[in-house]
């Protein structure tokens, strides 16, 4: 039967189980748009207000089910807004496709009207792309997109199609892509039996997991191979609500804003294995004294993470599922409840230092959340101050219930994630934690959460500063705040008006319970602007570069 | 950590844009490069790029296994020294007019070159061979005067048959 190239690009989403995608429309992307509108009934397509949000919202889309995000945008600058998404995607190993048009052949390279090189821009920020100008290359190019996003360590494959691929015709038969099996990591049997005497030998083990765990699915794994070695556990944000908060083995955040448990335990720590993690410069701050007196070893699917930041003594390419489960038998049951004692008598002492500049605080708000949301609920973050609050404060205990921009830091990431979650999960609670700087950057997507019926709920944490930022200036540019205090009079609950969503503002406990209560009867978004005091900082924190005897409590 | 020469051999899919994809991963991740050359193989679809590459042992296997998760990858491997041949192209033009024509022909001829054109007052030298030797040449005929150099860069294959497989190790 004869497609054309967009009607391929259709046929080959259906094919992957794609009903939904993000994105915007443009000239170059008019045929493409044409097959969606043909497809319409199989495929639902989520128009944003802007490329970066359809971006992110294909990102969280993908956080929240496990699946493929997948995000249309046009050529020229609708394929350019998307990179900060495509870039926060890859740094965060995101499964996600993204397909642009580009100008007809017969003008590509001649600077004609919205043309732009996407394939060369994108290059170091995706795992692989494609540009297609022939329309024999277009279902290769699009299965081999699906194949490499989704398989090994994820990431983010952009496809440029140009205009005339997608109204060429061709045969074409679609099938139902075969379920692929999932690849069992070859494990050498002698190294996995010298690190289980490794682990079963050791005093003071500590495991530092990352976002590989989580992309692995192995969270029950883990905590039963925490309980069997009675081994503690730090986590990085990635990690995030892998382990319920309240689990004993569980040490809390580690890094430049972790708990004072958890940094003190990588100090102490005869034995660190690092699980699908990669001793970023913000937990590792300093790569020479990072867990000095352990016995390091690291597991990773990804080869070239293995010595990359922190030389290791053992280092194993594996999936961290595969690894747990081949690990199990070798590991002696162990009482070392001296030792997590040790470390889990510290997660009491936090840096919880409550400004005296305003009445609500952070942990309060976010205490609060937690208190009346399920267990279910999905939160979100943007990226500053408040992200590091959420991390630090939130009771996490699902997987794939905290989505964030770990890697990239990406401001702005939030309210397109929130939407992709939503879209993702309609049956879940969605709640946005922002800041007044985060939320400046993409809070056009509100006509989006509007036009959608989603009732996400965005936590605005108004501080009127740049708070991370000013945080820095405060304690180490002796308070020179240059571009922090931004001076706006932003109105956030006539905003939310304009947009046709209900506003909230609270500047005490009192009104943002009433707030937070009446938000969660409401059908569509909502946003509550809490006031708090510029002078709140995150602690505790170590800074960059140092260790944690350079940790600032309070 | 001692910094050593290292010769890297990769196997990529012959496609447009396949060096841009080597290049760009190189510079966003530092590495540094002394030279490198690609060239067409006798399947039509793999080229090959060799690389001389200078670093520690570390830095030589992050270039190798972050080098190896580019899509266009087939293969990659480090020449050893030993089991391989390294060559490289020099052509070299010098300011040479009658009293120096004799003695940079004799020079030429120890290092076994070729004088490829000549002018009333210039040379130019074409020379095959290992690096040292064209270093070598360059360095006898640095006290006549060198107009323009022009080096391949060095490309390299390994001696006698080895089974695929183990190029890797």
């Amino acid at each position: 039967m004869k497609f054309t190239g967009s009607q391929i690009v259709a046929e080959i989403l259906l094919e992957h189980g794609v009903d939904t995608v993000f994105g915007y429309p443009g000239g170059a992307a008019l045929n493409i748009y044409d097959a969606l509108y043909e497809y319409r009934d199989q495929i639902r397509h989520v128009l944003s207000a802007h490329e970066q949000g359809a971006a992110h919202a294909a990102d969280g889309y993908a956080r929240v089910t496990g699946k493929t995000g997948v995000v249309f945008a046009t050529s020229g600058p609708g394929s350019t807004n998307l990179v900060t998404g495509i870039a926060t995607a890859y740094m965060d190993s995101v499964p996600m496709v993204a397909i642009t048009a580009n100008v007809p052949s017969n003008l590509v390279g001649r600077d004609a009207f919205q043309e732009v090189y996407i394939t060369g821009i994108t290059l170091p920020v995706t795992k692989h792309n494609f540009f297609v100008n022939k329309i024999e290359d277009l279902p290769g190019a699009l299965n081999d997109a699906f194949r490499i996003a989704g398989s090994g360590r994820k990431g983010p494959v952009l496809v440029d199609i140009t205009k005339d691929v997608t109204a060429a015709t061709i045969d074409y038969k679609s099938r139902k892509m075969p379920e692929e099996p999932k690849k069992v990591s070859g494990i050498d049997a002698e190294e996995l039996k010298n690190i289980a005497d490794i682990i079963n030998k050791s005093k003071k083990p500590l495991v530092y997991l990352g976002g590989g765990v989580r992309a692995a699915g192995a969270g029950e794994e883990l905590g039963a191979f925490l309980k069997k070695g009675d081994i503690p556990a730090a986590h990085t944000i990635m990690a995030a609500g892998v382990l319920d908060a309240d689990d004993p083995h569980n040490s809390g955040l580690i890094g430049m804003h972790g708990t004072i448990a958890s940094n003190r335990a990588v100090d102490n720590a005869d034995l660190l294995l690092a699980i699908g993690t990669r001793f970023s410069d913000r937990v590792a701050l300093n790569p020479k004294k990072f867990a000095k007196k352990a016995t390091r070893v690291q597991i990773d699917i990804d080869k070239s993470e293995i010595n990359k930041n922190v030389l290791v003594d053992i280092g194993m390419v594996c999936d961290a599922k595969d690894f747990f489960t081949a690990l199990m038998p070798l590991i002696e049951k162990k009482d070392r409840s001296e030792w997590v004692g040790e470390v889990m008598e510290l997660k009491k002492t936090t840096g919880d230092v409550k400004c005296d500049d305003a009445e609500l605080h952070p942990s309060e708000i976010i205490g609060t959340v937690c208190d009346m949301t399920d267990k279910e609920t999905v939160y979100v973050t943007d990226v500053g101050q408040h992200q590091m609050w959420a991390a630090q404060y939130l009771k996490h205990d699902k997987t794939c219930c905290f989505l964030t921009s770990g890697g990239l830091g990406t401001m702005g990431f939030g309210y397109g994630a929130s939407i992709g979650a939503q879209v993702g999960a309609p049956g879940k609670r969605v709640i946005h934690f922002t800041g007044d700087g985060s939320f400046h950057m993409n809070l056009n997507e509100a006509c989006t959460a509007v036009s959608q019926q989603l009732p996400i709920i965005t936590i605005i944490m108004n501080n009127s500063v740049l708070g991370m930022v000013y945080q820095w200036q405060t304690s180490f540019y002796g308070s020179r705040f240059s571009a922090t205090e931004p001076g706006r009079k932003t109105d956030f609950v006539k905003l939310a008006e304009g947009f046709g969503l209900k506003g909230f503002r609270a500047s005490n406990m009192d009104e943002f319970t009433d707030a937070f209560k009446k938000a969660l009867k409401e059908k569509g978004p909502v946003w509550i602007e809490c006031i708090i005091g510029k002078n709140e900082k995150v602690l505790p924190m170590i800074p960059a570069g140092g260790t944690v005897e350079d940790m600032i409590i309070g | 950590m001692a910094l050593k020469k290292e010769v890297i051999s990769i196997f990529v899919d012959n496609q447009s844009g396949v060096l841009a994809r080597v290049v760009s991963l190189f510079g966003r991740r530092g590495f540094n490069i002394d030279s490198l050359t690609v060239s067409a193989t006798n399947d039509p679809s793999i080229s090959r790029i060799t690389i001389v590459f200078k670093g520690d042992d570390l830095s030589l296997a992050q270039i190798i296994s972050q080098t190896e998760k580019l899509e266009v990858v087939r293969d990659i491997f480090t020449l050893e020294k030993e089991g391989s041949l390294f060559r490289e192209l020099l052509l070299l033009k010098v300011k040479a007019g009658k009293e120096e024509r004799t003695t940079v022909k004799e020079i030429v001829d120890i290092y076994r070159g070729k004088i490829i054109d000549l002018s009333k007052e210039s040379m130019i030298i074409e020379i095959t061979g290992a690096p040292e030797k064209i270093d070598g040449l360059m360095n006898m005929l640095s006290c006549y005067e060198i107009v323009e150099v022009c080096r391949t860069g060095i490309t390299a294959i390994e001696r006698g048959w080895q089974e695929k497989e183990k190029k890797n190790d």
